[in-house]
């Protein structure tokens, strides 16, 4: 059996270190494995959360070798193993303690952002008639397992530290989703402009490419929305329209 | 430190923020009380997540045959009548309901052509009935009760464990509890408390559960004093992955077989046609052509054979493996790519149906579900047994104590059909906030006994000052081992009393357990925490499956293979009495005449 280095960032709030583990890995083994592994072996009290380790509930996510990636379904075959693994908490939150990081915001932006209005129902029961063909796009966006490593990935957030300004790629997926439901009656662009900073995406697409859900966050989410927007608050022949309505 | 601590106050506080939990919150926060939400994870990340196949609702959008009655039968059939009927009365009648009030709130099913919610196929359920979004069934459900609930002003308590319920003489009137961020103590008060933590999977070694899954609602409330029952009814889930070792136990959705999967030998043999039990025989193919032509819509097709109930497939299953039948790493074979001898585009159509599955198989074992066979095994899945509640309220047998979802017991009898989970979380998650408000209206908070506090936080904090002890992750890992080797899928006498002893000597370790570093985000602590509950769901599942000298669902006894009739009268109870656990019998309720004919009518 192989043996391999993990070398796991350790501390709190004021501070960490990077700390090198070995343990032995074997066939089909993913990184959380190797953490559990170390956990039980020599550091009982290693702080990493997890749930369902079958890429579902996008707990476990964390920066391997440097990229945004959840622990549970990367597999260390897919790893250069030769080399120490680096193992850090996502760096676009504070650090909790080792690799938990601080992901609070993440859910106050949520609150924020309008619920689901939807039309009246279509049938007399009280139920709603939709094509599939009409929630595909939807139901891609509703994928979204909130691992937040989109959020982690986006430079205005990890880099600019925009997060009073901006609410990252995840919630612009989550608005989409609501924008582009069938049923909903909400508007949201007014706000998508102003308190949700669209216009800090500048289609990098780093969020596609490491969302798990293989999700197409910035060709089919933000582009879109940013049209609306365009299409609301910045098309000349509607400003003029609007301004003879107002006569 | 035992006296640090912070106390929140909430009208009515739900323990555990899965389908069942958040349902409860969200009902009790619609009937005008405050209420306080305790997850034991992050909001959004409950074990609801990971079920993927669907919630059976008998809406009749696929087939306009199916009604509640058929529903109430097929439950009723798959738990071999030790269900709780009025539950199961409920259950089918207020599902359909339950899922349309989802799609009002957001959620986005798949649809039929004309546009309605589209149905499958399920083990167990006579026609299409599970409402569903692909294969991810389950983060639709909680997404959409999470996004509802948020704008409730429901207080929502982030990893935050539940130590122990505090009680007023016999009424439950708050909770002990920790946060992990800083391994601080709270304390809420509460006028009722909901308890929706989910099951017990982690008590095995291969299970589908998350390490959420310790048994934390069932402890709770048998340390309190409440009832349990059907502690021996375990649901093996017959597909679980059984290769790389490192997944061994995580589910594959029964939606596989719904699609026209087929289980095989490594003969190539399709064995469960070679088993079929009687009452199911008339409901069941004579033969593959008829068994796929059903999983494609036919009407006047019966399923399947692998569409039959889940303990009698996991059964099977572990019965060709035993035979030296199985697949190279120990299961049998799953197989969803023969279908493209049935339909041209196969690939792309099971890509569209089985997404995750699809994605699992290649992440984690390098595997393309749509060319080759998957390798498949019994996992642990499900607890049908759990805290005794009346079926319409779901109060517990503790006044101020409600209990709802996996920890409550009763709607699924000996066997849970696949489907019926979701659902029972909606149904019964909402009747359990809605009597829950209704008892913080009419009762005020009760008294916190400052004794009980200052003895749990003194409990909670010993292992810490213990040394020389084992490390609990190897405590757990024992047990683990133990419970899959002893009280499993078929059961003996002589092992689960060597289980019993076993227990013993875990819990003596477990006494002596130590741990290391401080408080803060502590994961050793934490397991030395759950070992308690993990170790008290062991003894109860273990004397109960004891108890039951008969075969029935969950429980296979290779001692008593059969069906008694004697134990179709009672439920196997178990409660704390001076520190010991008991066993009693409880009468199942006599079904009215009218249910009777129903089952009946039914077939």
């Amino acid at each position: 059996m192989a043996t391999a280095t993990f070398s796991i960032r350790r501390g709190g709030r004021e501070g960490g270190e990077m700390v090198d583990y070995q343990t032995d890995v074997s066939e089909g083994m993913v990184v959380l494995d190797a953490v559990h592994q170390i956990q039980a072996e020599s550091a009982p009290d290693l702080a990493c959360r997890w749930n369902c380790k079958a890429g579902k509930c996008g707990s476990c996510s964390a920066e391997i070798n440097g990229m945004p990636k959840l622990m549970c379904m990367t597999r260390l075959d897919t790893i250069d193993i030769t080399q120490p693994v680096t193992i850090e908490p996502m760096r676009a939150f504070p650090v909790i303690k080792d690799l938990i990081s601080d992901v609070s915001w993440n859910y106050e932006v949520k609150k924020r952002i309008k619920k689901f209005k939807p039309r009246p129902p279509d049938a007399e029961d009280g139920t709603w008639r939709m094509q599939q063909s009409d929630i595909d796009r939807v139901q891609e966006f509703r994928k979204c397992i909130e691992c937040y490593l989109c959020q982690d990935v986006c430079h205005v957030l990890r880099d600019h530290v925009k997060h009073e300004e901006f609410i990252g790629p995840r919630f612009l997926v989550y608005t989409a989703a609501l924008e582009m439901h069938p049923l909903d009656t909400e508007n949201r662009t007014e706000e998508l402009k102003d308190m949700f900073g669209i216009g800090y995406c500048n289609i990098t697409k780093c969020c596609t490419k490491v969302c798990p859900e293989h999700i197409t966050i910035t060709d089919n989410a933000i582009i879109p929305l940013k049209e609306r927007v365009v299409d609301e608050h910045y098309d000349p022949l509607r400003k003029l329209i609007k301004i003879f309505r107002k006569k | 430190m035992a006296n640090d601590y912070t106390t929140f106050e909430h009208d009515v506080l739900v323990i555990g923020a899965g389908g069942a939990g958040l349902r409860a919150a969200i009902e009790a926060s619609s009937a005008g009380v405050s209420v306080g939400l305790i997850c034991k994870s992050l909001l959004g990340k409950a074990h609801t997540v990971m079920a993927e196949g669907g919630m059976a609702a008998a809406m009749g959008n696929v087939d306009d045959r199916d009604n509640w009655k058929v529903h109430f039968s097929d439950t009723m059939r798959g738990g071999q009548y030790v269900n709780n009927w009025r539950m199961a009365e409920l259950h089918a009648k207020e599902a359909p309901d339950r899922v349309r009030e989802l799609e009002a709130w957001g959620a986005v099913f798949d649809r039929t052509k004309d546009g309605k919610i589209l149905q499958r196929n399920f083990g167990g359920h006579r026609y299409p009935r599970l409402a569903h979004v692909g294969d991810r069934t389950g983060l639709e459900l909680i997404r959409t009760l999470q996004d509802h609930g948020i704008h409730q002003g429901i207080d929502v308590h982030m990893e935050v464990t539940v130590i122990s319920l505090l009680k007023d003489g016999d009424r439950v009137v708050g909770v002990f509890a920790y946060e992990r961020e800083h391994g601080r103590f709270r304390v809420f008060k509460a006028k009722a408390v909901i308890l929706a933590t989910g099951g017990v999977g982690r008590a095995y070694k291969i299970t589908s559960n998350s390490w959420e899954g310790t048994g934390d609602g069932h402890a709770l409330a048998y340390h309190a004093g409440a009832e349990l029952i059907d502690m021996e009814f375990i649901q093996f889930h017959p597909t679980g992955m059984v290769w790389p070792p490192s997944v061994r136990g995580i589910l594959v959705t029964e939606g596989v077989r719904g699609e026209g999967g087929i289980l095989k030998n490594s003969e190539g043999n399709r064995f469960m046609f070679d088993d079929i039990p009687d009452n199911y025989k008339d409901q069941t193919a004579k033969d593959p052509e008829e068994g796929w032509r059903y999983t494609q819509g036919d009407k006047s097709a019966n399923r399947p054979p692998e569409l039959l109930t889940r303990d009698h497939v996991a059964r099977c299953i572990n019965r060709e493996v035993k035979a030296g039948r199985g697949s190279p790493h120990g299961g049998v074979f799953l197989d969803i790519a023969w279908i493209k001898e049935k339909l041209p585009n196969s690939a792309e159509h099971i890509k569209k149906k089985l997404p995750s599955m699809y994605h699992q198989f290649v992440q984690l074992a390098n595997l393309d579900i749509t060319t080759t066979p998957m390798e498949v095994g019994p996992t642990t899945h499900y607890i049908m047994g759990g805290i005794r509640v009346d079926a319409d309220t779901q109060a517990s047998t503790l006044p101020g104590l409600y209990a709802a979802g996996e920890c409550a017991s009763g709607i699924n009898g000996a066997n849970r059909l696949g489907g019926n989970s979701l659902s029972d979380l909606i149904v019964f998650g909402k009747r359990a906030g809605e009597y829950a408000a209704e008892f913080a209206k009419a009762n005020g908070h009760g008294i916190i006994d400052a004794a009980q506090i200052e003895a749990e936080a003194k409990r909670a904090l010993e292992p810490f000052d213990r040394e020389g002890g084992d490390n609990p992750f190897n405590i757990q890992h024992d047990l683990q081992e133990m419970m899959q080797r002893l009280v499993g899928i078929v059961r003996l006498e002589d092992e689960m009393q060597e289980a019993l002893v076993g227990l013993q000597k875990l819990n003596e370790r477990a006494a002596k357990s130590t741990i290391t570093g401080n408080i803060d985000f502590n994961p050793g602590w934490h397991t030395a925490l759950d070992l308690r509950n993990l170790l008290t769901v062991s003894e109860a599942i273990t004397l109960s499956a004891i108890e039951r000298k008969e075969s029935r669902g969950g429980q296979f006894r290779d001692d008593y293979p059969n069906k008694d009739p004697e134990f179709a009268k009672f439920n196997i109870a178990v409660k704390e009495v001076d520190g010991r656990m008991e066993i009693s019998h409880v009468p199942l309720p006599e079904m009215p005449a009218e249910l009777k004919q129903v089952i009946e009518e039914m077939g």
